[in-house]
């Protein structure tokens, strides 16, 4: 089994964001970065199937600039046998970068290309969809669970009111969700181990953008509200605060 | 090309909730474009509600069968949409599970750039901007794109609308297709409870209730609300077991916008108000008077939720003459 892992590097998700000067991207003075949380599930995903199989390769697959190296590392410590940077600048356009993902696996010879369902960035939630749309393979997003038999694939994601089965033929693309697995947490040895790996580069370029970031802003701040009282004496002021003020009773 | 196509959900022969919502944004961009609005219904059959399109903004209603609808098949939604859509500056789906995976698959098959879980969308000199947090809700984004987009708007994001018009409605054929997912069904929860995602109140607890079945003063207040009310929950409880995954609520839960989020024995983590920072209105009950939930709170009560929660319960039942 040959599982690729398609990995994003994000600002940790406790940092303060603030605006760059462009006005279009945030100031990344003093921002740590992590693998985006949900590749982590991808990560242990492929990890874990290679293991049972006790036979294959997991390669992960990042898409960036040279600081993205860094962030392979942590996956390759956890465990990935090696690593691919498409060397880059991605682009405001999902579906670019899609192609450019896509263009690299399209002769790969995976089973399994998984992917994060967001990164938790820009919220794109789009690439994963977008590679196997444009390989025409089969798709599950932001799943749960992942049983993988023979040729096959099993697995549920969340939809409103239920969990919703599928499955499908390999090779597929599926985007992780929280619920899939507890992802590992590199120990010493895999840091160690992670050094020696393969990490290949290959330069790439992303095609022209349809989407322009016209700006980016922080939200505007909820109006301070106030607190209507301490303990169950105050019931009564919210219950005439939300039937009168807000509405909503 | 001014006119805009929203890809209608249907689960089971019926249209989804949310259906509305998803018209009002798509009237008001085609009123801005000079255009017209075309719900697309792919279903086995006819489909329950689609007379109630025309009213929510929809110009014409585009009906599409196919025995492959009993179950969300992608492929053919997608080869269907794929027929019709180089007509259209937009194509618009709601932000559900179903949409989500939907709108990429799409924009890829179409050729065009994809804004996802937007919370506006208009027409700047004819071009489709939308608007939408990214970083978490820490950062709101503006994106203009050029050609048809596809565009992907958050349940409560807009409010339903009725304009009181039929939608003149039309056949269009489903096209050959290849079925590459085979969707075999929808598990519905052990207990049949609304989604926090669907739900007008939600009722989230965390970590301060002590103990799972603590979860129980939830639900008799979510049961006040009268069949309008999801129980919700921070991530610490999730994590710990105490209830099942898709009642998480923030940045790797569930986003919400209901029109009123309790947040019991929630501290406010950052990631937790990246869930619920847009719900109209946000109650607090916590104990520490500092809790950064308060921050973000419309109202709140300092207070031991063991006491100030079946208080609650039993006012909301009064008002609502229970
Ligand atoms: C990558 C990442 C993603 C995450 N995603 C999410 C997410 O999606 N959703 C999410 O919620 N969290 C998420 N978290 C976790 C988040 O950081 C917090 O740990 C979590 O939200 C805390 O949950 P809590 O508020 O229930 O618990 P706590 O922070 O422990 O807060 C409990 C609160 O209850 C109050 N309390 C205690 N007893 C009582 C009482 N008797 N009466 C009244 N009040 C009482 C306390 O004062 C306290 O404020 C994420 C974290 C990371 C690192």
């Amino acid at each position: 089994m040959k599982i690729a892992i398609c990995l994003r590097r994000v600002p940790d998700t406790t940092a303060k964001i603030a605006i760059a000067s462009n006005g279009t991207s945030i100031d990344e003075t003093g921002v740590k970065f992590v693998p985006n949380p949900y590749d982590e599930y991808a990560l242990e995903a492929g990890i874990a199937l290679r293991d049972a199989a006790g036979a294959g390769e997991t390669v992960v697959i990042a898409f960036g600039g040279d600081a993205v190296q860094e962030t392979m590392r942590t996956a390759l410590a956890m465990g990935v046998d090696r690593g691919v940077h498409l060397q880059g600048t991605p682009s405001a356009d999902g579906l670019a970068n899609a192609r450019v993902l896509a263009d690299h696996l399209r002769d790969g010879g995976y089973d399994l290309i998984l992917f994060g369902k967001v990164a938790v960035d820009d919220y794109g939630q789009q690439t994963g969809a977008m590679v196997a749309e444009l390989l025409g393979r089969p798709c599950a997003t932001a799943i749960t669970a992942l049983v993988v038999e023979g040729g096959t694939a099993k697995v549920t994601r969340e939809v409103e009111g239920g969990v919703e089965s599928a499955h499908c033929a390999l090779p597929a693309v599926f985007t992780c969700d929280k619920g899939l697995n507890t992802p590992r947490l590199p120990g010493l040895k895999g840091i160690m181990a992670a050094k020696k790996k393969p990490l290949d580069i290959v330069p790439t370029t992303a095609g022209d953008s349809r989407v322009t970031i016209v700006s980016l802003a922080l939200p505007p701040e909820r109006q301070a509200g106030r607190i209507v009282g301490e303990g169950a004496a105050a019931v009564p002021a919210l219950m005439a605060a939300l039937t009168t003020e807000a509405k909503v009773l | 090309m001014a006119d805009i196509l929203c890809v209608i959900e249907q689960r089971g022969g019926a249209v989804r909730k949310g259906a509305n919502e998803l018209l009002t944004a798509a009237r008001q961009l085609a009123d801005q474009l000079g255009g017209r609005v075309d719900a697309l219904v792919c279903g086995v059959g006819s489909v329950n509600g689609i007379d109630a399109l025309g009213a929510a903004g929809a110009d014409r209603v585009l009906t599409a069968s196919h025995d492959a609808f009993a179950q969300y098949a992608p492929e053919a939604i997608v080869a269907t949409v794929q027929s019709v859509a180089g007509q259209y500056a937009a194509v618009l789906l709601a932000a559900t599970a179903t949409g989500k995976d939907l709108a990429p698959r799409l924009a890829a098959a179409i050729d065009a750039p994809c804004g996802m879980d937007v919370t506006a969308v208009t027409a700047v000199n004819g071009a489709v901007r939308v608007v939408r947090p990214v970083y978490a809700g820490k950062a709101i984004q503006t994106l203009e794109f050029s050609g048809t987009a596809v565009v992907a708007v958050r349940p409560g994001a807009y409010p339903a609308a009725a304009s009181g018009k039929a939608g003149a409605v039309e056949s269009v054929a489903v096209p050959a297709f290849t079925p590459r997912l085979t969707v075999t069904g929808i598990a519905a929860p052990e207990k049949a409870t609304l989604d926090v995602a669907e739900a007008r109140v939600v009722v989230a607890g965390g970590r301060g209730l002590g103990e799972p079945q603590h979860f129980g003063l939830l639900e008799a207040l979510a049961a006040a609300f009268g069949g309008e009310a999801a129980v919700g929950a921070s991530r610490a409880v999730v994590d710990a077991g105490w209830i099942e995954h898709g009642a998480q609520v923030g940045q790797t839960g569930k986003t919400v916008a209901p029109e009123l989020y309790i947040a019991v024995g929630v501290s406010g983590a950052i990631q937790h108000l990246a869930g619920m920072r847009t719900a109209r209105t946000i109650v607090a009950i916590n104990r520490d008077k500092d809790a950064p939930i308060f921050k973000v709170a419309d109202y709140g009560i300092v207070g031991d939720l063991f006491e100030v929660v079946p208080a609650l319960t039993a006012a909301v039942k009064a008002a609502k003459g229970q």
